[in-house]
């Protein structure tokens, strides 16, 4: 056993529904380093971090940590021996204080009855905050910090609990530029101290930027581990998806036609004020801007989530009344939230169930639903979209996010829609899936429907879109063509 | 790209979790079987045609009353209420059914339109004002135990017509009338369930609420269909117990909704909402009967025959939920 690693696994295997979801995955992390971890959804990572942390138990294979075997199956267990994990979906309890969550579970030595001693604790993560350099009071209430904040808070409780692992799951997905600088800097304040971090992020530029080590896994195999000196943005893709990918962006196929969309002077006190645009069919509609621009605010709007104070819809021409999701979706308006497990799909609904849900009453004669013609219909999606599925009846919570963002546009195709609205299609989502849904988005544009996409990420609204809207802070600062466009030009409008 | 045109490895064979599922499904059959066997083999009398007959019968009532109270906790709701409004629908019932006065279909829709009424009430609630179910059906128990007792000035209503009282005493082709109208009235559920679109968006809803929503579903229409359906439910089950006990009652039905609520729950309908079935909620409501039937026929008075209901119950969901976590 080498000592430089502080964390060895051989031979991992483990099923889940008959499938193999890891088989024969292994792992060497030295000290103080960053080792990031990549794969493209359903290649493993998840449910190989779940084993780390004991919420899964391995069918066969070996874990050393520290150079003693480890054998522990429990969350708590594992945090005691020092491995912690910052959750894609932040885990705290937003009615407690930063001090409260940072030491939850583990306020006093005294049991359920033991007295907690707040004004100790408050100190205790005051010094854990400001060793971090990071300015949150410990007396806040965890629901009024930002995610990168609440992202801070995470990673001192992992630090409190003495961590010399922590694995990171894609722990800038919501956060700014300027909160990942402060999370890039602390993390190397990590490595300094000697703790290693097991780093899982689809952004290519990050992975170059902050890690040592990459290892890559596909289809829950073990493919490679290499210095991230020694790879490149392509090496890397190649490694991950078993190919060559000579573009990220598929070539557009949409001609511009009539106007579908025409928004005038919509506003939403507080969120977004007095945006006008308009989006043809086949044309794909980019909006960019930072978070809280207001971005998921219009998209919400249109789709009759929320309510608008002023301001008109007009769809092909017509002025419409959206009032409910239901009006915007028999108005020919489908929407495609970021929030995919709140708003997209029911968890415990098959995958067929979930596919017709928006466009029941077409499979429906009277009150009774045509098996069928269900059935036929969900099969032919499967195929269409190429979900990756064990069969049309498996519940979609056992799918991967890639296939679940499948199942949601699925949904919403099957209402025929003139428009769709695709809110961060492709956040949490792998390279490989990436590009079939960029495909897909090129695909409905050449059939003529009429695209409007939001994305965080600058690439992607620059290589998919006609047009690009720029908010800022609830603003419209900038309508920009492609020939305009460029990533300096869109920033410099998003921070208007 | 070979990799992304593959289908899953596995799609031919039945997913593992289905099975695993499945075996829970079936949990509570075997179970429910198996309490038959033993009753079989410790009381020689239970396993007769006559036992059996009277113990579907006497299931009939809470049997009903579950499978409304089902359709409500698949949409993440409860209703504490039906109890009452069987008391309602009894006295509104009895009313219109003394000897000589109307025709039988009269009584009949008189205390279905009251249970109707009441459902919608809560629906109505529910939907425009945003407070929890169980609050407003709380509210609703007792208004409707308070109806009851106004309209019959609080004394039951008897001397009923002979063709009302056959409703829920009479026999066709020696089969006692509840239990037919349990069969069918299981089949009309299971159909609701299962095949129509109501029955889907009820699992939508309780599901994932917000995204049931974003897909179109009108929150406020099925939720009011379905709490409308429940009264509706409680009322057939009103008339049945009116006319097995062929008196109007406004004390009867009291504590009936925790009967109904653990048969759903035995059934393996999820408090939280999303799942259950009607055939899981008919065992449940079967198992109920058998054991206190099973007990009665040991001679194990009705105070010991409580605890062990409430160790069933508490069982059913425990093993439940060791059977999700195992997932």
């Amino acid at each position: 056993m080498n000592p430089d690693y502080i964390l060895t696994v051989h031979g991992l295997t483990k099923s889940f529904s008959g499938v193999k979801a890891l088989d024969q995955v292994q792992l060497n992390l030295r000290k103080g380093e960053v080792h990031a971890l990549m794969g493209e959804n359903g290649a493993g990572k998840s449910t190989f971090m779940k084993i780390l942390i004991g919420l899964h138990t391995p069918d066969s294979g070996e874990i050393f940590f520290e150079g003693s075997e480890l054998k522990a199956s429990h969350v708590s267990e594992m945090l005691k021996k020092g491995i912690s994990m910052i959750h894609q979906e932040i885990l705290i309890v937003p009615e407690l204080t930063v001090a409260q969550n940072i030491f939850l579970g583990r306020e006093t030595n005294g049991g359920l009855f033991g007295w907690i001693d707040e004004k100790k604790l408050n100190q205790q993560a005051a010094v854990l905050l400001e060793q971090m350099g990071v300015s949150i009071s410990p007396t806040a209430k965890m629901k009024y910090l930002s995610v990168a904040e609440m992202q801070m808070v995470e990673i001192a409780k992992a630090l409190s609990n003495d961590a010399r692992v922590i694995i990171m799951d894609e722990p800038t997905s919501a956060l700014s530029d300027k909160e990942v600088a402060t999370l890039f800097s602390i993390i190397k304040d990590l490595k300094q101290k000697g703790v290693a971090i097991i780093y899982i992020s689809h952004k290519m530029d990050e992975i170059f930027e902050i890690s040592d080590t990459i290892t890559v896994l596909r289809d829950g195999k073990y493919i490679d581990t290499r210095p991230a000196a020694d790879l490149t943005i392509n090496s890397l893709i190649q490694l991950m998806v078993g190919r060559e990918i000579d573009s990220l962006f598929p070539e557009p196929t949409g001609h511009k036609g009539a106007e579908i969309l025409s928004v005038k002077n919509l506003s939403r006190a507080g969120k977004f004020s007095d945006i006008t645009f308009e989006v043809h069919a086949g044309e794909v509609l980019g909006i960019a801007g930072l978070m809280g621009a207001g971005r998921t605010e219009i998209a919400r709007a249109i789709f009759g989530l929320d309510a608008v104070d002023s301001g008109e819809i007009y769809l092909k021409g017509k002025q419409l009344i959206i009032k409910t999701p239901q009006d915007a979706i028999r108005q020919g308006i489908g929407y495609v939230s970021e929030d995919r497990k709140g708003l997209g799909f029911i968890p415990g609904l098959s995958v067929k169930h979930n596919i017709t849900l928006s466009s029941l009453p077409n499979h429906a004669r009277g009150l009774f639903i045509q098996d069928k013609s269900e059935a036929a219909t969900a099969t032919k999606m499967i195929a269409d979209l190429r979900i990756k599925t064990a069969g049309m009846d498996q519940k979609v919570m056992y799918l991967s996010g890639g296939n679940q963002q499948k199942v949601v546009i699925g949904k919403v195709l099957l209402a025929s829609p003139d428009l769709v609205i695709l809110d961060e299609p492709t956040r949490g989502i792998d390279v490989g899936a990436k590009f079939e849904i960029y495909k897909l988005i090129n695909r409905l544009v050449s059939d003529g429907i009429a695209v409007i996409m939001i994305s965080s990420e600058l690439p992607e609204i620059l290589g998919m879109s006609d047009r690009i809207l720029v908010l800022s802070q609830g603003k419209q600062t900038a309508l920009l063509s492609k020939a305009e466009a460029t990533q300096e030009t869109i920033m410099s409008y998003a921070v208007h | 790209m070979e990799n992304l045109l593959k289908t899953d490895r596995n799609s031919t064979q039945k997913p593992y979790k289905t099975r695993i599922r499945g075996i829970g499904r079936y949990g509570i059959f075997i179970a429910f079987m198996l309490i038959c066997l033993v009753l079989s083999v410790v009381t020689p009398k239970f396993l007769t045609v006559s036992n059996l007959l009277i113990v579907v019968t006497q299931v009939s009532i809470n049997a009903l009353l579950a499978f409304g109270v089902t359709f409500v906790i698949i949409t993440g709701g409860i209703d504490l209420s039906i109890g009452s409004i069987v008391a309602v629908t009894s006295v509104v019932a009895a009313m219109f059914a003394h000897p000589d006065s109307y025709p039988v279909i009269v009584p009949i829709l008189a205390g279905l339109a009251a249970g109707l009424l009441l459902g919608a009430f809560n629906g109505l609630v529910i939907t425009k004002s945003k407070v929890p179910p169980f609050i407003v059906t709380l509210g609703t128990m007792t208004i409707g135990r308070g109806l009851a007792l106004i309209l019959s000035k609080g004394r039951p209503i008897s001397n009923l017509s002979d063709s009302f009282n056959f409703i829920g005493g009479g026999q066709l082709a020696g089969i006692p009338t509840p239990i037919i109208i349990l069969i069918v009235l299981f089949i009309v559920c299971s159909v609701v369930l299962k095949k129509t679109v109501l029955g889907r968006y009820m699992y939508a809803v309780g599901g994932n609420e917000p995204a049931a929503r974003a897909s179109g579903i009108q929150l406020n229409k099925v939720k009011m269909v379905v709490y409308t359906l429940c009264g509706g439910l409680a009322a057939l089950a009103g008339i049945l117990l009116t006319s097995r006990i062929t008196t109007g009652q406004p004390n009867a039905g009291v504590g009936f909704e925790l009967d109904a609520i653990a048969a759903a729950i035995i059934g393996g309908t999820s408090t939280t909402g999303g799942t259950g079935t009607m055939t899981g909620t008919l065992i449940g409501a079967l198992l109920i009967g058998v054991i206190s039937n099973g007990l009665d026929l040991m001679n194990v008075t009705s105070y010991y025959q409580q605890v062990v209901m409430g160790i069933i119950i508490i069982g059913a969901v425990v093993l439940d939920s060791l059977n999700q976590t195992k997932n």
